[in-house]
């Protein structure tokens, strides 16, 4: 018992908001009688917060070097933009539209890596008057009106699924998805369990890591069951779960990774251990950029049309994503992990209170509590420990 | 002789683990310019902030009377209230604010909560007057030079009714003119009966100026001379403030010195903010392979600059001159260049400079050589390990493991990891700037015995201190530095304390030469 206090002591703010997401889901799951856990309100979900988990994980990297971007939702209102009109007035092939579309998602993150990076303007000064400069270019480039419809094939990216192997009842694919990263999973813990007791670093206690692996496994699998009932993966999910599998890994196993941590953590002492803080910073604010053009192209697919007003608000929701899943304010603390827990706590938050027919006005108001709170939790624990 | 204004007796303070003043006593009369002399460490700048009330009453044992009345001072505005009045080091102007709202900060006139600008300025006007600056009241203080800021700190004090001065190296960022003027002003403050405390190294200054000097070592008073009556020469001030034998707190060492690995030509540096200031002029320097070279030189003499310039150009603007490795010419512009040019820079302000305090003991290790320790951008997470664990155990870091944060160890631990750092990106010239600053005995004499490894290794090796005695006790050569430029070269069987002190407090250089002036 006394490890177990603790380990969940040390472990806090990692488990808290997972703690927290779960509280929440239970909370509103009794609230909606049983409505948001129902497999077609957990496909909702996801297709619902998609793009704004998309910019989470850029914007963490963002908030790890020590800035911010606000300007997120407006390039990614450019962006889808941008696709529209290659599309639908030029009629350009999906495909290479889209890559089009990163291409100008990346130029736009690298004119603002520009000035934060080289010329050195604060980000929240670039990025506020990107935040302007993008919204506008939207609304010229749409002529002030909607376009729309976007071929097929694209619409397929925010609301197709991937094709099933059998023919009707449950989603065969969905399940084998489940078990294969079930395994996958146990053998990556058990592995990485071997390793630290093999250097000599802590590890939770035996029965406390069956028990993990029995709770995830259970999730993982109730979650691609779930899934099974309705229509199987959606496309989105599986672009999802790339991303976050490629940047958790980037962040913990690259050098890229390493030296963005080390520079936010202390610019200085990572620039004279030899990190190019110029050239990371840089290149973080290009990679926001592509993340905030793919958010744009999914949330235009998602709708059907590019409209001015789209993203409207985004990077704020992204913002407070990343800060909800613990990331540091000052910088060299985050993970891509906790930002899309943050972010789920967000989706939830929004999806129960709709279902319980909370109006608009209360919504924002109880999100903006939850983000202010879970932030003083964080600090007021961080003080706790340094005592 | 006037009568004692401030009395300070016993006064004791310890820090955990070190004892930083141990009953020391000093006696400053009315009117006089009392000079407050030691090496860095000796403990002048703690006995200043237990007398200005930084370190309050109840923190440090010992009596402190002013004006013949036991003074408790809880807090700096105590003090000042008093009339003692300290001029920091770094000049605590705000540079957006004009020089009447520094002058009066915290001390406005103003009444009911409104400011009383026509007040402001006819008194500021006065005080400037008093220090002889021509500066209009509404001039921002960020606007006028350092020399010129300085003065406004003093009227600032006038403003509060002065009567105990205290300047802490008041000189040391003025140039020649500057100084002078304020020497002549500290004079002025005399003839109207303001006594001064001055702390200062410029050993020349005090015998210009000051009437009686008290000498700090090791956080003990070692002595008071009264500058008219007793034989005062710089020479003795030196051996007052050195005074100490080495004991065998150095691992016994032979260099096996080879070919000169580094050689720098005429290197001249300008100051990053202040344009135009030479921060270093016309460095001339070499180190052999193998070879353990100090540079020894007060604070501001421009150690950390020609180190922090050498390494990539780190610090400093419009620099200069020519760097040879192994007799061929290289360019460090970038931190990069420098690392892949073999060079290591081990800073003086770890904390800061150094370490990456929220991150662990193996990502700060391996942050350096993170390319030798992976393939296609991917770190080998095991390779790491084993890189982390072999340096923990080398150079015995006191750690349960290698994931504790860097934060939560101890500074000679702390500092064990950034050597470890950069050992393993493997340089061939290491310069290692302050490398126990802050660090207890023991742990010392580890760092001493890793540098001496590092040299027997053929590694070039430059060691920046202030502790005079660890620059004899481990350097084969010593280059001495003074405002900006190399004042004396000496062997390390030919230096003793007092030879590097007299280079040390020479201004001017050395091609000048007339500094030995006594009044």
């Amino acid at each position: 018992m006394e490890t177990l206090t603790k380990l969940f002591k040390n472990n806090i703010r990692q488990y808290g908001m997972i703690i927290a997401l779960i509280f929440i889901m239970v909370l509103f799951q009794v609230l909606t009688g049983g409505l948001l856990l129902k497999p077609i309100n957990i496909t909702n979900l996801i297709l619902q917060n998609s793009y704004i988990l998309v910019l989470a994980i850029g914007m963490v990297l963002v908030i790890i070097t020590g800035h911010i971007d606000l300007s997120v939702g407006s390039i990614a209102a450019f962006v889808g933009a941008i696709s529209a009109l290659l599309m639908v007035n030029m009629h350009l092939s999906p495909v290479l539209a889209v890559i089009v579309s990163l291409l100008v998602g990346a130029l736009v993150g690298a004119w603002q890596g520009f000035w934060v990076a080289y010329v050195r303007i604060p980000a929240f000064i670039v990025t506020l008057a990107g935040m302007l400069l993008f919204r506008g270019l939207t609304m010229i480039v749409l002529e002030g009106q909607s376009i729309s419809p976007f071929p097929n094939g694209f619409q397929k990216i925010s609301s197709g699924f991937i094709p099933d192997l059998g023919s009707g009842g449950l989603n065969l694919v969905a399940l084998l998805a489940g078990i294969v990263l079930s395994v996958i999973f146990v053998i990556n813990e058990v592995r990485d369990r071997a390793q630290h007791r093999k250097y000599n670093f802590d590890v939770i206690p035996q029965g406390l890591f069956i028990a993990k692996l029995v709770v995830l496994l259970v999730v993982i699998n109730l979650f691609t069951y779930m899934l099974a009932t309705y229509s199987g993966i959606p496309n989105i999910l599986v672009l999802m779960f790339l991303l976050i599998v490629i940047y958790s890994f980037v962040m913990n196993k690259t050098v890229m990774g390493r030296h963005v941590y080390a520079l936010g953590g202390n610019e200085k002492a990572a620039g004279l251990s030899g990190v190019k803080t110029k050239k990371v910073t840089f290149w973080v604010f290009v990679n926001m950029g592509v993340l905030a053009a793919i958010s744009g192209l999914i949330f235009a697919a998602r709708l059907n049309a590019a409209t001015p007003k789209a993203g409207t608000n985004f990077e704020l929701d992204a913002i407070a994503a990343c800060f909800i899943g613990g990331a540091s304010a000052s910088g060299g603390i985050g993970t891509v992990f906790g930002a899309i827990i943050g972010g789920l706590v967000m989706g939830v938050l929004n999806n129960g209170m709709s279902l319980v027919g909370l109006g608009i006005d209360w919504q924002q108001g109880i999100k903006g509590l939850v983000l202010l709170l879970a932030v003083a939790f964080d600090i007021y624990n961080k003080n706790k420990r340094a005592v | 002789m006037s009568e004692v204004i401030l009395e300070m007796r016993n006064i004791t303070k310890t820090f955990p683990g070190v004892k930083a003043l141990q009953n020391v006593n000093i006696q400053v009369r009315a009117g006089e310019i009392h000079a407050l002399c030691g090496e860095n460490g000796a403990g002048k700048s703690t006995l200043m902030k237990v007398l200005s009330g930084v370190y309050p009453y109840g923190t440090y044992e010992g009596e402190i009377r002013f004006e013949g009345n036991v003074c408790q001072f809880k807090d700096i505005k105590m003090s000042e209230e008093l009339g003692i009045v300290i001029i920091h080091q770094e000049l605590a102007l705000i540079p957006y604010l004009s020089i009447a709202e520094n002058i009066f900060l915290g001390n406005e006139r103003a009444s009911g909560g409104i400011m009383n600008w026509k007040e402001t300025i006819l008194q500021t006007r006065e005080q400037l007057k008093k220090v002889g600056l021509k500066e209009s009241p509404t001039t921002l203080a960020g606007s006028i030079g350092v020399g010129k800021q300085q003065l406004v700190e003093i009227a600032k004090a006038l403003s509060k009714k002065v009567k105990l001065l205290i300047l802490d190296e008041p000189t040391a960022a003025l140039n020649e003119d500057d100084s002078e003027n304020l020497l002549q002003l500290m004079l002025e403050f005399k003839r109207q009966g303001i006594a001064s405390i001055l702390i200062s190294h410029k050993l020349n200054e005090i015998s210009k100026v000051a009437d009686s000097v008290t000498i700090l070592r090791d956080g003990q008073t070692i002595e008071t001379l009264d500058m008219h009556k007793d034989e005062v020469t710089e020479d003795r001030i030196i051996s007052g403030m050195v005074g100490r034998d080495l004991t065998n707190r150095y691992p016994a060492h032979q260099s096996k010195i080879g070919d000169v690995i580094l050689e720098v030509k005429d290197w001249t540096v300008y100051h990053e903010q202040q344009t135009g200031r030479k921060v270093l002029d016309g460095i001339h320097m070499n180190i052999r392979k193998g070879e353990i070279v100090g540079i020894a030189g007060l604070m501001g003499s421009g150690r950390t600059e020609l180190a922090m310039s050498i390494f990539g150009k780190a610090y400093g603007k419009n620099i200069t001159g020519q760097l040879f490795k192994d007799g061929r010419p290289i360019q460090n512009n970038t931190v990069n260049q420098a690392i892949e040019n073999g060079f290591a820079y081990v800073t003086e302000d770890r904390k800061n400079y150094g370490l990456i305090l929220m991150d662990d003991i193996k990502r700060n290790i391996s942050l350096t050589g993170l390319g030798k320790l992976s393939s296609n951008m991917v770190v080998d997470d095991k390779k790491e390990i084993l890189v982390a664990e072999e340096m923990r155990k080398k150079l015995k870091i006191k750690t349960p493991n290698i994931l504790q944060k860097t934060g939560n160890l101890s500074g000679g631990n702390q500092q064990k990891v950034v050597l470890s750092k950069w050992i393993f990106a493997e340089p061939d010239i290491l310069i290692l700037d302050e490398p126990t600053r802050g660090i207890d005995v023991g742990a010392k004499y580890e760092i001493y015995s890793i540098i001496n490894q590092l040299a027997d290794e053929g590694k070039g090796v430059l060691v920046i201190s202030s502790e005079l005695p660890e620059i004899l006790g481990i350097c084969d050569r010593i280059y001495v530095m003074s405002a900006g430029r190399i004042t004396g070269e000496v062997k390390r069987e030919d230096a003793t304390q007092e030879t590097l002190m007299k280079y040390m407090t020479r201004t001017g250089g050395a091609q000048h030469g007339n500094t030995n002036q006594t009044v």
